[in-house]
């Protein structure tokens, strides 16, 4: 127990890389997912198919195996695009494939998440703004994507709460995040039960604190509708 | 592209595959027999139990996988008195550790999924039952078990896709799975990515397989709830 807490820093300093992976991740993942549900609805049959082929094969395989060819497969795709321009060594980090990786795999998951919203809006409400003159960005600016937030944001959050607990496979890589630090103190205090048991409370709390947001989010976003919850 | 090295030792993808669809099934099946009394507990209410089961399933849904199989194969050889009893036989093999963490894993997630089906279940099916004058236990396990778990088969198909591929944890506890596999070749040959692309695609094959498999279950067993003229 005093063993825990004279590794109290090490751990916050790992909670951090874990809760700023998590966070670039759901960026990447955001843009990801908005881009394949405006390709998947809007988009021409290239488009489409595009998008249709990106959530299909990325959710076939496993956090684990896209991690592993991104960052082993990517440095070597990286080191024959600097071999060819002449440049000097790029590494690609733990840190980035694992950005890479989950950003990728949750903006597959997002396009759903995006396109269900989208799909939820009432045709009316486009109709009505239609009829009053609005079209084009401001449209979807001020019609549609704040309902589009609405709709989205449970999905969102469940989105959110799985990503998390996956940033916890690049530690596998090395990079040293909550659970690849409390892997490594367990090891040298040889009290490993101690240490992987405050990673559950931690991620623990992580969920508890994300469902408290997330909660209040989605009260403001339903903002004058009375059955909201 | 090295695709001839991954042809010339199929055999290790073969066992890996093996060993895959053994965890997975097995952690399905002995998380489903976890998740349905736990279910049925939670939806009736029962006390003290109920609240213990909710522990369980906020715990192991609230925590990655990865953790969890982690605390139970490094976590557990930390006592003494555990490496002194007969458990430690099973505890000290990673197979069984995965096999541990899945199942209980798969029965949290489980138990989520049997509730909710139960406690939709439409009010009038049931007060049909009791208007026959069916005992309550024949209600149960003649109208409500059938009834839910038929209505469960969408999510649990969901489950048992997530299950495969949280499976590969396994080889990060030195077992030979699919990903094992995969490794093993890349770290024999040097090689960067031809390993593993072969295990995606296996992945994907079983993932696809899978979705299909549930897809005809749906088909018979809830034929009854699909809209009349949709075939």
């Amino acid at each position: 127990m005093e063993s825990l807490i004279r590794y109290a820093p090490l751990l916050a300093g790992g909670a951090v890389v874990t809760l700023s992976l998590a966070l670039l991740s759901l960026a990447l993942a955001t843009l990801l997912g908005g881009l394949g549900a405006a390709g998947k609805l809007g988009g021409g049959p290239f488009l489409r198919t595009l998008a249709l082929a990106y959530t299909t094969v990325v959710r076939g395989a496993p956090d684990l195996v896209w991690l592993f060819l991104v960052y082993f497969g990517g440095q070597r795709l990286v080191n024959d695009i600097t071999g060819a321009l002449g440049l000097g060594q790029v590494a690609v980090t733990p840190f980035l494939a694992g950005v890479f990786t989950i950003g990728m795999i949750y903006g597959a998951y997002l396009t759903e998440t995006f396109r269900g919203a989208y799909l939820t809006i009432p045709r009316g409400q486009t109709e009505a703004a239609m009829a009053l003159g609005l079209r084009g960005l401001p449209l979807q600016r001020k019609v549609v994507i704040p309902q589009l937030i609405r709709f989205a944001l449970p999905g969102y959050g469940n989105v959110w709460q799985v990503l998390v607990k996956a940033t916890a496979i690049v530690s596998v890589i090395g990079l040293q995040d909550l659970v690849g630090l409390a892997s490594d103190a367990g090891k040298s205090t040889r009290e490993p039960f101690v240490f992987f048991s405050a990673v559950l409370l931690a991620y623990l709390l992580i969920t508890w604190v994300s469902q408290t947001l997330l909660g209040l989010l989605e009260r403001r976003a339903a903002a004058g509708f009375a059955d909201a919850r | 592209m090295h695709a001839d090295l991954v042809i010339l030792n199929w055999h290790l993808f073969a066992s890996g595959a093996w060993m895959t669809l053994q965890l997975t099934f097995l952690a399905l099946a002995i998380g489903f027999s976890i998740a349905l009394p736990a279910g049925l507990a939670r939806a009736r209410r029962v006390r003290v139990v109920s609240p213990l089961i909710n522990g369980y399933v906020y715990l192991f849904r609230g925590t990655p996988l990865l953790v969890q199989t982690f605390l139970i194969y490094f976590g557990l050889a930390q006592f003494e008195w555990i490496r002194g009893s007969w458990a430690w036989t099973f505890l000290r093999d990673p197979w069984w550790c995965a096999l541990i963490a899945f199942s209980l894993n798969s029965g949290a997630y489980g138990t989520e999924i049997i509730r909710g089906a139960i406690v939709t279940t439409g009010k009038g099916e049931l007060e049909a039952a009791w208007a026959l004058g069916l005992s309550r236990r024949q209600v149960d396990w003649l109208v409500l078990m059938p009834s839910a778990l038929r209505r469960s088969l969408p999510q649990y198909g969901n489950e048992a896709v997530f299950m495969l591929q949280g499976s590969v944890v396994a080889s990060v506890i030195t077992l030979q799975d699919i990903l094992g596999a995969g490794r093993t070749l890349n770290a024999r040959y040097y090689l960067a990515y031809e390993g593993f692309l072969a295990a995606a695609i296996l992945y994907m094959a079983i993932t696809f397989l899978l979705v299909l498999a549930f897809r005809g279950l749906e088909g018979r067993y809830l034929r009854h709830l699909r809209p009349r003229g949709v075939r």
